[in-house]
């Protein structure tokens, strides 16, 4: 396949680009859905093509096709600088191109299983096992199970002489139940919400005992049916590990992306409250919030051996002792910025245009267990696995659900709490960041479904999180 | 490229009598600008060619969709799906493809829209932004030319094709920001100029904005609020998997809205867009979903119909029976009134030109939460007074439309952009009685 990206380039470059770099990505993808016991998807997507980048001056063009033949990818190079002339019509100012090492080179990911050879047999009745447990439970009215796997290959070429290639393994799944009341519904989920994802093999799947959960799960789904609404006040907030993994995502690594920084998705997913001014000096959190954006983390779903420019992966602070330190940032938006590139560029299969997206934004760990929090807290709430999210164009004003909660008093966990929200503003709600537990609950918790981008793309993120605790947090938000 | 009618046939010969199958095959292409800071940043093209098998072996089923459609890749995606399938557990709710049906004409398409090249979509955007006079303008030009095949085994055929244009954009002063949108089969019919100038107005009008106070607040709410509540309602209320799984609030034949409220999908309208049959061949046709506020239909694809014991509606989507049926062509009935007639009306309110990132709670209760954001406004004593700045919701979408809460319905229904993307709603301005703002931007 390096035959048919060079091909790609080449045309670019002959129709006038002076820099051009192109993909062929081959991705397989394996979807398997289970509800009640009955399999109601199993498909296998198999997509194939090149998308070609060229750039004139400080105008891109990008053309994709699904036909390999010599003819279209031909024709893809040249239309991806046709494009980037036109692009010129409405132009920006000057623009360097960071310098990165030009590698020739190959990575893949460590896995013991390949998904895709593990027995079909296997996977659906895990999921029908899973979903016969919960449903044991009276009052579990919907239990559904979900594994998703990906195999991708990935040839990179560019003009200044990059020549890599990629193999990546990523998997993961869970299960929920449902119990419907009156006028409202309560669910669960295992390992969280949207499930568990890593990359790997399906030896990451089996590590998290699905069937061992599945009872305990059902049950809280019912329970939190006549469990007691939370009332609203502010008080301290413990976050288990996959709650604040989200919540990493959405206030931090969103805000970090040196694109959003510099305005160039004001009008969709929108801009930062950050100003490159302040990097080095600008509060993010308390002293002992230290997050990183590390994309060499084994197992992490963010994980990769080079970006889509083919810049190698790098592990870089963000937050160090809540100051802010760092950015997410590709070889254009880091020659603008002033800083050194990232490699934190990528691209939803062939026909997207890489772009910056999260690597694996995570917050490192600190000392004791979720045990020790709880036990330490005189009055608080503790939350578990997202039920909803919601955080305004700056990623500074969110509010975040919960699928449940239990209250805390005097060192103990209480009553069980149903519809449980907290909502903050981003720099405040950090600053609060009062404990955060130790590296044996430290989870590389995998976000498989993170939108951005026109036309859309999807990306898989890695947020490394334990449980942590916030103090003075408006909870119990409804309508 | 191979046309998609004969992708499909390719597909089902290679099946044989071996199956029961249906192919669906998308050929085409999409191009995208997108501009911020006032210059083209990101600039795309994609050749599409897509078809996806599904087949049901003695009651067995798989799904495969591949890029690849060699004569070599078909039988190959054939061989993998027939060998899925045998694999599998039998399927209890299979309905079975659906028999030959004649298929309404329906032709959404504009020729010079198929044609459009990069330079057309790049002096759209120059129109967009030079209307911004000297303000940062940012968002994107889409066209897209598609052609779609279905046919299975059965004899059940489809073919249609369509384009789109969208303008989508927004003007930025130093502090401040306003929107404009625009969509339909024509990227002629989009006035970029007009466009850029709405939202640099908004954008002008909304420098200096004050905190509001939270609280419950009458509101007027623009065509791309109002879209992004008729997607949630259609999503998570008249998906007729969810009304069989008992997630939705839909009781059919009650009184469950304004009696103000007129909800129906229609992809024959000639204002439509997209296709006249969706991903199993049904035909689509007009379905109302409220009439004068009583839920009278649900959306069904073949296999929540056959659960409800009744027919398809014409809403599968490919690959998304866990999620169930989806509405494309949703049209609310508009009023007559101006939103100058709106605002007239209301003695302390708040106009909102748009929602942002808008999550539910609860999909049975649709409580929702999200933000203001491009344009919010007071309205006092009668008319658009000071800029505040963006607010959260939290609010039942359902409860905003209950009786006696629609005052007033705007005659300026087009297609809007939604929380779920544009082109999907074609919705009015409307005035709503009670809406609930639980936070503003210091929380």
């Amino acid at each position: 396949m390096f035959d048919e990206a060079t091909l790609a380039v080449q045309a670019a470059l002959d129709a006038g680009a002076a820099y051009s770099d192109a993909r062929v990505v081959v991705a397989r993808q394996e979807t398997i859905n289970v509800q009640n016991q009955n399999l109601t998807e199993f498909d296998r997507t198999e997509t194939a093509g090149v998308g070609v980048r060229a750039l004139i001056g400080s105008s891109w063009g990008f053309a994709s096709t699904p036909h390999l033949d010599h003819a279209s990818v031909r024709a893809a190079g040249e239309r991806a600088t046709e494009i980037a002339k036109a692009s010129a019509l409405v132009p920006g100012s000057p623009m360097e191109f960071a310098d990165v090492p030009i590698e020739q080179g190959s990575w893949e990911t460590p896995f013991e299983e390949n998904p895709l050879d593990v027995s079909q047999s296997e996977k659906v009745d895990l999921l029908v096992g899973v979903t016969a447990t919960a449903q044991e439970v009276d009052g579990v009215a919907i239990a559904t199970g979900n594994l998703t796997f990906w195999d991708t290959d990935v040839w990179f070429v560019s003009s200044q002489g990059h020549r890599l290639h990629q193999h990546r393994v990523e998997s993961g799944g869970g299960f929920d139940a449902t119990a419907i009341g009156e006028s409202e519904t309560q669910r669960r989920s295992y390992p969280q919400s949207f499930g568990q994802f890593e990359t790997g093999g399906y030896e990451t799947v089996r590590a998290w005992d699905y069937q061992g959960n599945a009872r305990r799960i059902a049950e809280e789904a019912v329970a939190l049916l006549t469990a007691a609404e939370m009332e609203e006040r502010e008080t301290a907030l413990v976050l288990e590990g996959s709650q604040l993994a989200l919540q990493i995502h959405e206030s931090v690594g969103h805000a970090i992306e040196l694109d959003r920084i510099l305005g160039w998705e004001a009008a969709f997913a929108g801009t930062s409250h950050l100003d490159l001014a302040t990097l080095g000096t600008h509060r993010y959190g308390s002293e002992i919030m230290n997050i990183t954006a590390d994309a060499t983390l084994p197992g992490a779903l963010g994980t990769f051996g080079y970006d889509d420019e083919g810049t190698p992966a790098q592990a870089v602070d963000i937050v160090k002792d809540g100051i802010w330190v760092g950015v997410l940032s590709g070889r254009d938006s880091a020659a603008i910025a002033g800083l050194p590139p990232g490699g934190m560029v990528r691209a939803d299969g062939f026909s997207r245009l890489p772009m910056v997206r999260m690597t694996n934004v995570g917050i490192l760990p600190g000392a004791g267990s979720l045990g020790d929090i709880i036990a330490d807290t005189d009055d608080g709430v503790y939350m578990a696995t997202n039920r909803s999210w919601s955080i305004d164009d700056k990623r500074l004003n969110f509010q975040f659900g919960c699928e449940i909660a239990w209250e805390i008093k005097n060192g103990e966990l209480g009553r069980m709490l149903k519809n449980p929200t907290y909502t903050g503003i981003t720099p405040q709600f950090w600053g609060t960041l009062d404990r955060i537990a130790g590296p044996d609950e430290w989870v590389h918790w995998g976000t498989p479904n993170c939108g951005k981008g026109q036309p859309g793309q999807i990306a898989h993120t890695g947020h490394s999180a334990s449980p942590g605790r916030f103090s003075n947090v408006r909870v119990g938000v409804r309508a | 490229m191979t046309p998609a009618s004969d992708l499909v046939a390719d597909v089902i010969a290679a099946v044989g009598t071996r199956a029961e199958a249906e192919a669906l095959a998308d050929v085409g292409s999409t191009a995208l600008t997108r501009f911020a800071n006032s210059f083209i940043h990101q600039n795309v093209s994609e050749d599409v060619s897509t078809v996806s098998l599904r087949l049901a072996l003695d009651g067995r089923i798989a799904s495969a969709t591949s890029t690849v459609t060699t004569p070599d890749d078909v039988h190959r995606l054939v061989t993998s799906a027939l060998q899925l399938a045998s694999l599998q557990p039998v399927d209890p709710d299979w309905p079975g493809v659906g028999e030959a049906v004649e298929q309404p004409v329906v032709d959404h398409w504009d020729e010079a829209t198929a044609a459009a090249d990069p330079v057309a979509r790049a002096e759209t955007v120059r129109r967009f932004v030079d209307a911004g006079e000297g303000l940062s303008a940012a968002g994107y030009c889409e066209t897209a030319a598609h052609s779609t095949a279905y046919l299975n085994t059965r004899g059940r055929t489809g073919s249609g094709r369509y384009t789109t244009a969208t303008l989508d954009g927004i003007q930025q002063t130093e502090s401040s920001a306003g929107s404009g949108h625009a969509s339909g089969v024509a990227l002629g019919s989009i006035d970029a100029g007009a466009i850029g100038a709405q939202a640099s107005g908004r954008a002008e009008q909304s420098r200096g904005a004050f905190d509001a106070k939270p609280g419950d607040y009458e509101v007027v709410l623009s065509p791309e609020c109002v879209a992004t509540m008729t997607i949630f309602l259609s999503f998570y209320g008249f998906n007729g998997k969810a009304a069989e799984e008992g997630l939705s609030f839909v009781e059919l034949g009650e009184r469950r809205f304004d009696p103000a409220i007129q909800l129906w999908d229609d992809a024959t309208d000639p204002r439509a867009l997209h296709l006249g049959f969706d991903a199993e061949g049904t035909p689509k046709r007009h379905l109302g979903l409220i009439e004068s506020g009583v839920t009278t239909h649900l959306l069904h694809n073949r296999r929540t119909a056959a659960k409800a014991g009744t027919t398809s509606t014409g809403h599968a989507a490919s690959g998304a029976d866990a999620f169930g049926a989806f509405a494309t062509n949703l049209f609310v009935g508009e009023g007559a009134e101006t939103v100058e007639d709106l605002v007239s009306g209301v003695e302390r309110g708040i106009y909102v030109s748009t929602f942002n990132y808008c999550r539910v709670l609860d999909p049975k209760s649709l409580v929702v939460t999200g933000l203001t954001r491009n344009g919010t406004f007071m309205i006092e004593n009668g008319r658009i007074t000071d800029p505040v700045t963006n607010l959260r919701f939290t609010q039942s979408f359902i409860d905003a439309w209950a009786d006696g809460s629609v005052l007033g319905i705007g005659g300026d229904a087009r297609f809007a952009d939604s929380e779920f993307g544009p082109s999907l709603v074609h919705a009015p301005s409307m005035r709503l009685a009670s809406w609930r703002f639980t936070g503003g931007a210091e929380g």
